[in-house]
């Protein structure tokens, strides 16, 4: 396996009074998906908020290649080339689809290679480049939550829940488009939808409670139908 | 991928058929200015058309805090009285000269920024309602600081001075072959022409300037920023950098309106640049015309100035015409002028509730 591009050593997060992450550890290596998987509240929305800086770790460390960011600011964080795609899509309602995307991109111009791949990937938004974004669909904001992220070189994308309340026909296609990204980007995915999960990942880290109860490869996983039950309550097979 | 079938919504027809409305409002609005000294000759509809030119820029540029950037501060009256002071202090020190007006200008508009950057910097991170009560105790202190040093600022009774000979009443702007003074349309050609039009073209290059601004990457930044702070960190954007570039570009604009307005009414004094009432006029100006619309500023600048100039002159007629009414004449007193303009804003609230511009327009579209 690759060095790890992202490594969370021993992290605490509260929120007020709240303690949610009761020192996360993680190692993400370099390429491809690697999946966070946990039920609602085991902390895996906390766990990516607080990579971005958005809420601040108590104790412990976050390397991003190699380097310190814990107490960065989320700015600089994102300037590093990390970009979040958070839970409820993260778009610009009052602005138009080429307004989100611009402002995703570091100069403000767009290099008409990634926005033609864009364009393959989600012909909606080239449709609709000039409408505002809160008229779009679910599904199309999904798409630019994600087409937003893919704008420029970024070397980790951090996705929450992408699938959250989209139909099942998009949840296909999106398989699709996260294959694409990776190809030359590292995805950290947060997921409750284990089929969509096991679809994409390479590694895999179950979340319990605010501490990581399992890190693994996601072939691991899939073969090991006791495990399945016991970390996360189902069985794939009772799932197909 | 596959498309999802749901489309955008189409922008309505009636929204289209608002915009045009307000466009044509606007576009009269423009006209009258710009004729204003021809249409209107009179000294007070002069000056209520040279203060619709001067609120267009110091509400447009309120706007760019609370419409664009959502940003609450009471402080724009202090920096609309520092460009006005400054320019009067300059004129009354240094004499009638352009050179008064362009060095107090550039001091005016310094300090203003200067301020502007040390209260962004030290409190735009804190909740929004703390650095509104920051910008308010910035601005009660600077209108006490100049009632209080009024060996400069003239205290409460203000400053009177003169303005460049160019906008002297005497002084012939145009000729004719006798070298008399031109008469357009019964119009004199003089020096308080010169004025209107220093103070017209003045606030349209500020208008335009800030057009550009929104139009900007950095508009669209700022709109961001309004719709989601968190977001537009994530991005990478440095949300407080960018709320203090914005809090000093609007108190830059607000100053050079403090030039024009001083310049225009060669007296500068608490109630005419610094005074509470002013924000609150700029406040139900930009709520007015429409939050978030640069033309709205326009609007609600048009609308409140007029109201307030002739409201009052409207009643008087209102009452004399059903003077023989009971009650009616009693209520349309001109003394009870306030009551009016109060529902005349409740009016006007509750059948634009997204200001004129921003409901006309339909909500999420800025003309």
């Amino acid at each position: 396996m690759s060095a790890p591009i992202l490594e969370l050593d021993n992290i605490f997060t509260d929120i007020a009074q709240y303690h949610i992450l009761h020192g996360v550890s993680l190692h993400i290596p370099e390429g491809g998906v690697h999946v966070l998987l946990g039920r609602n509240g085991a902390g895996k929305t906390t766990t990516l908020r607080t990579i971005m800086g958005l809420w601040q770790a108590k104790q412990g460390a976050i390397r991003f290649r190699g380097e310190d960011i814990t107490k960065q600011h989320t700015s600089d964080i994102a300037r590093k080339g990390i970009a979040y795609v958070p839970e409820n899509m993260g778009i610009f309602g009052g602005l138009t689809v080429e307004e989100n995307m611009r402002l995703a991109t570091l100069d403000g111009s767009f290099d008409q290679d990634r926005l033609q791949r864009i364009y393959t990937l989600f012909p909606a938004l080239e449709k609709f480049w000039n409408s505002s974004a809160w008229s779009l669909s679910g599904g199309q904001k999904q798409m630019l939550a994600i087409a937003r992220a893919m704008i420029e070189k970024r070397d980790l994308i951090l996705i929450d829940e992408p699938t959250k309340g989209l139909a099942p026909a998009i949840i296909l296609n999106m398989v699709e488009a996260f294959r694409e990204i990776a190809r030359e980007t590292t995805i950290l995915l947060v997921e409750q939808n284990f089929l969509f999960a096991r679809s994409l990942g390479q590694t895999v880290a179950v979340i319990d409670d605010g501490r990581i109860a399992h890190s693994g490869t996601m072939a691991e996983l899939v073969e090991d139908v006791a495990l399945q039950t016991r970390l996360l309550s189902l069985s794939l097979d009772a799932h197909q | 991928m596959n498309q999802t079938t749901n489309e955008p919504h189409a922008q309505t027809r009636g929204g289209r058929t608002g915009r045009l409305i307000a466009y044509g409002l606007i576009g009269i609005i423009a006209i009258c200015l710009f004729f204003a000294p021809l249409l209107f000759p009179d000294v007070r509809s002069q000056e209520v058309a040279a203060r619709i030119c001067i609120f267009i820029v110091l509400v447009a540029s309120y706007d760019l805090l609370i419409g664009y950037t959502g940003i609450v501060s009471f402080a724009h009256t202090m920096f609309f009285g520092l460009g006005a002071y400054a320019t009067a202090i300059a004129l009354k020190q240094m004499g009638p000269g352009w050179d008064a007006v362009i060095i107090g200008g550039a001091l005016g508009v310094g300090v203003s920024v200067l301020l502007a950057a040390l209260v962004g910097l030290l409190s735009l991170r804190v909740k929004a309602i703390f650095f509104a009560m920051v910008t308010l105790a910035a601005a009660s202190v600077m209108a006490v600081l100049a009632s209080q040093f009024s060996d400069f600022t003239g205290g409460e009774d203000g400053i009177i001075y003169k303005v460049p000979k160019i906008f002297s009443p005497a002084t012939k702007l145009l000729t004719d072959e006798n070298g008399k003074v031109l008469t357009i349309f019964g119009v004199k050609a003089n020096g308080k022409m010169a004025a209107y039009y220093f103070v017209f073209f003045g606030s349209l290059i500020l208008y335009f300037l800030m057009l550009r601004i929104v139009a900007s990457p950095l508009g669209t930044v700022l709109e961001a920023i309004r719709e989601n702070e968190m977001r537009a960190e994530a991005l990478g954007y440095k949300v407080v950098l960018y709320r203090t570039a914005i809090f000093c570009i609007a108190a830059a604009i607000a100053a050079c309106a403090g030039i024009l307005r001083a310049v225009w009414l060669k007296y500068t004094g608490p109630e005419t640049t610094l005074s509470f009432a002013i924000m609150i006029d700029i406040l139900l100006m930009v709520v007015i015309g429409g939050m978030g619309t640069m033309t709205g500023a326009i609007i609600g600048a048009t609308v409140m100035s007029v109201a307030q100039f002739y409201l009052k002159d409207l009643m008087q007629l209102a009452s004399e015409a059903t003077a023989g009414i009971p009650l009616v004449p009693d209520l349309l007193d001109p003394d009870r002028w306030l009551l009016w303009l109060g529902l005349l804003f409740i009016l006007l609230v509750y059948f634009f509730p997204a200001g004129i511009v921003g409901t006309l327009a339909r909500k999420g579209h800025h003309p």
